[in-house]
């Protein structure tokens, strides 16, 4: 994109009423985004870190939006931007102890991140800038209507790309697999995470019962027969471990 | 009205496109300054009605109706403070954070049918997304006050809207379901007609879907009895114990554009939008596109509508909150996780089942089936290409 923009706005001739105002927001987003994007690496509180990242990764949002892209746009609002309130959670957690803790990294952390970070960046400048054939829009930006062929195409009918005079069961099967494999996955991962994350069984039902069965008062016998009820009850749900 | 002020008064093309762009962004601003001072007095109305007192009777006339006015006076005139060992910026910066994901969510928001800032394909995502990004502003605050109070409400606050996202989410898929669009101005336009029509009344499940969606916001905008971020008897006041002035009114402008916000989002989902109970635009022979005046008389009974619909979900919104005592926040994560997580699950595919086993309602003839056509339904080259160039309706005009 970079070309065609680039010259587009530099092209356009000042008075001020001639900027191509596309081009004047899309410089305005890509520069918070890449402002911000240097900011986190540059901050060292964690919190502050988070806070540059919704900055920038909001900033990618108004690209999308930018481009029409509207279901693209809410998406990096609902997934990244909204994800990283809980990367926030997590270094306000982190930090909450002792405020203001910094995070400095050594120099050999430094040169080695700032190499990775360099050849990733030529490497995609480079496949930025080999493609020639980048297109001026004809007369401005016109939204496609984005969310109902994705979401047709993710329930198996691709509207968008309907074969030329095919009868209408013979359309193409969309994204179902690919749907349902992310779907499978994410299961997956959820009921790791609950498991992982599950209370530990107490050792202390045993203890309490060996105490009832030697001088049981009315509470503890209550107790005890709580605990064993619950110790039964888990350990029927975690497969009789 | 770029076209009107481009081709009748002659202005430069980039002129008139920030023009408008200015009085759509003071008109939502107004509607949530505005709301929030109205709100605000309303507030100290109810609750004084429902604790049996009087509320403000003395600023303003008869009714302390300027009682906002003066608070907000009062609040200019307060010195902005900040504790010592703050986190200058962030502090700074989180009340602004918080209003201006409230502010928005209102661009994508419509009033009456063209009364919109920027039309969305997908509203409803983008509003949803949008406001819960409030949540970081308080985040901020309460890490950056470094204080203990603050801290602990910024992340009750934390845990409740992340949990609370996931059934409200759910809610909102019923009527997207049924109107077969993300767009809100679509998802309006299919409840036309009288009160009948509304997603409220399509099925028993929208019914109990509705009251779910009513539970969520409540907790999704922070309002008692889920205001565990600010529980005056446990945290002082929660993640803004340490504001004062101008950027605590800040805090509470972004929660009355929140409640105003979910409230009309309500109206839109499930009552019929800018569709009156009754459609009195129709029976007075005032239809769209017979002429412009009867196109504007439309869409500003319409905004009344709408407006007196989320006016109505705010007041119970007061009601519900002097009237229950605040929950514990291992009650709030049970009543997400345990009761409306499930139950809004069981009530989609209720829905789901019952659009398609009774597709034109109980009784045939009493209300448009809301869903029998939809967008892209039709998978042939022809009807593709028609439905998706009818839905398009959102053309970015940017540019020259």
């Amino acid at each position: 994109m970079m070309p065609y923009v680039a010259t587009a706005f530099f092209a356009a001739p000042l008075p001020l009423a001639f900027i191509n105002w596309h081009s004047f927001f899309f410089f305005l987003f890509a520069a918070v985004a890449c402002g911000f994007a240097v900011a986190v690496v540059a901050a060292d509180n964690v919190v502050r870190m988070a806070f540059y990242l919704v900055l920038s990764l909001g900033a990618t949002a108004g690209l999308f939006f930018l481009a029409g892209a509207e279901f693209v746009g809410a998406m990096q609002l609902m997934i990244y931007v909204g994800g990283t309130l809980v990367l926030l959670v997590f270094g306000v957690m982190l930090t909450a102890q002792a405020p203001f803790v910094s995070i400095k990294g050594n120099g050999r952390d430094r040169v080695v991140a700032g190499v990775v970070g360099i050849v990733l960046l030529a490497v995609l400048l480079q496949a930025a800038l080999s493609v020639t054939s980048w297109r001026q829009p004809a007369a401005g930006i016109v939204a496609e209507p984005a969310a109902t062929p994705i979401g047709m195409a993710l329930v198996g009918v691709r509207v968008d790309e309907p074969g030329v005079g095919a009868p209408a069961r013979n359309v193409r099967p969309g994204y179902v697999l690919p749907f349902e494999i992310v779907s499978i996955h994410l299961l997956v991962v959820l009921v790791g995470a609950a498991y992982l994350a599950r209370a530990k069984r107490r050792k202390t039902p045993r203890a309490i019962e060996v105490a009832a069965s030697v001088e049981p008062p009315a509470s503890v016998a209550e107790h005890a027969a709580i605990g064993r009820d619950r110790s039964r009850g888990a350990s029927v749900l975690s497969g009789g471990r | 009205m770029a076209d009107f002020l481009i081709n009748t008064l002659g202005l430069p093309a980039w002129l008139a496109w920030s023009i408008t762009a200015m009085v759509a962004a003071v008109l939502i601003l107004n509607v949530i300054a505005g709301g929030a001072l109205a709100f605000i007095w309303a507030e100290r109305k109810i609750a004084g009605r429902i604790q049996d007192r009087l509320g403000p009777t003395r600023t303003g006339g008869k009714f302390g109706w300027l009682q906002s006015l003066a608070d907000g006076i009062k609040l200019l005139a307060k010195e902005d403070l900040m504790p010592d060992g703050a986190d200058g910026m962030l502090f700074r910066i989180a009340p602004y954070v918080s209003f201006c994901a409230s502010f928005c969510a209102f661009i994508a928001f419509p009033f009456a049918f063209d009364f919109i800032g920027q039309r969305l394909n997908v509203g409803v995502f983008f509003v949803i997304a949008v406001l819960g990004l409030e949540v970081f502003g308080v985040i901020l605050a309460g890490y950056a006050s470094a204080s203990k109070w603050s801290l602990f409400g910024a992340m009750r606050e934390a845990a409740q809207v992340v949990s609370y996202e996931v059934p409200l989410g759910m809610c909102v898929v019923v009527p997207v379901m049924l109107a077969g669009s993300m767009d809100l101005v679509t998802i309006a336009e299919k409840q036309g007609g009288w009160f009948t029509s509304w997603f409220l009344f399509h099925d028993p499940f929208t019914f109990v879907v509705f009251w779910i969606y009513v539970t969520c916001a409540i907790a999704s905008v922070n309002r008692a009895p889920f205001d565990l971020a600010e529980a005056e008897s446990e945290l002082v006041a929660g993640f803004h114990t340490e504001y004062s002035g101008l950027r605590w009114s800040y805090f509470f402008m972004a929660e009355y554009g929140s409640m105003f916000l979910v409230s009309a989002l309500a109206a839109i989902l499930f009552m019929g939008g800018w569709n009156g109970p009754v459609p009195v635009a129709s029976i007075l022979g005032l239809s769209e596109g017979t002429s412009d005046t009867a196109n504007y008389f439309v869409r500003l009974l319409g905004m009344v509508n709408l407006l007196g619909k989320a006016t109505l979900g705010v007041l119970a919104m007061m009601w519900i909150r002097w009237t229950l005592p605040r929950l514990r926040i291992d009650q709030v994560m049970a009543t997400c996780l345990k009761y409306c997580t499930p139950l809004a699950a069981a009530m989609f595919l209720g829905a789901m089942l019952w659009q398609i086993a009774l597709p034109g309602g109980l009784v045939p003839g009493l209300r448009r089936p809301a869903a029998e056509i939809r967008e892209g339904w039709l998978p042939g080259p022809g009807g593709a290409a028609r439905s998706v160039g009818e839905d398009a309706g959102a053309v970015v005009k940017v540019g020259a």
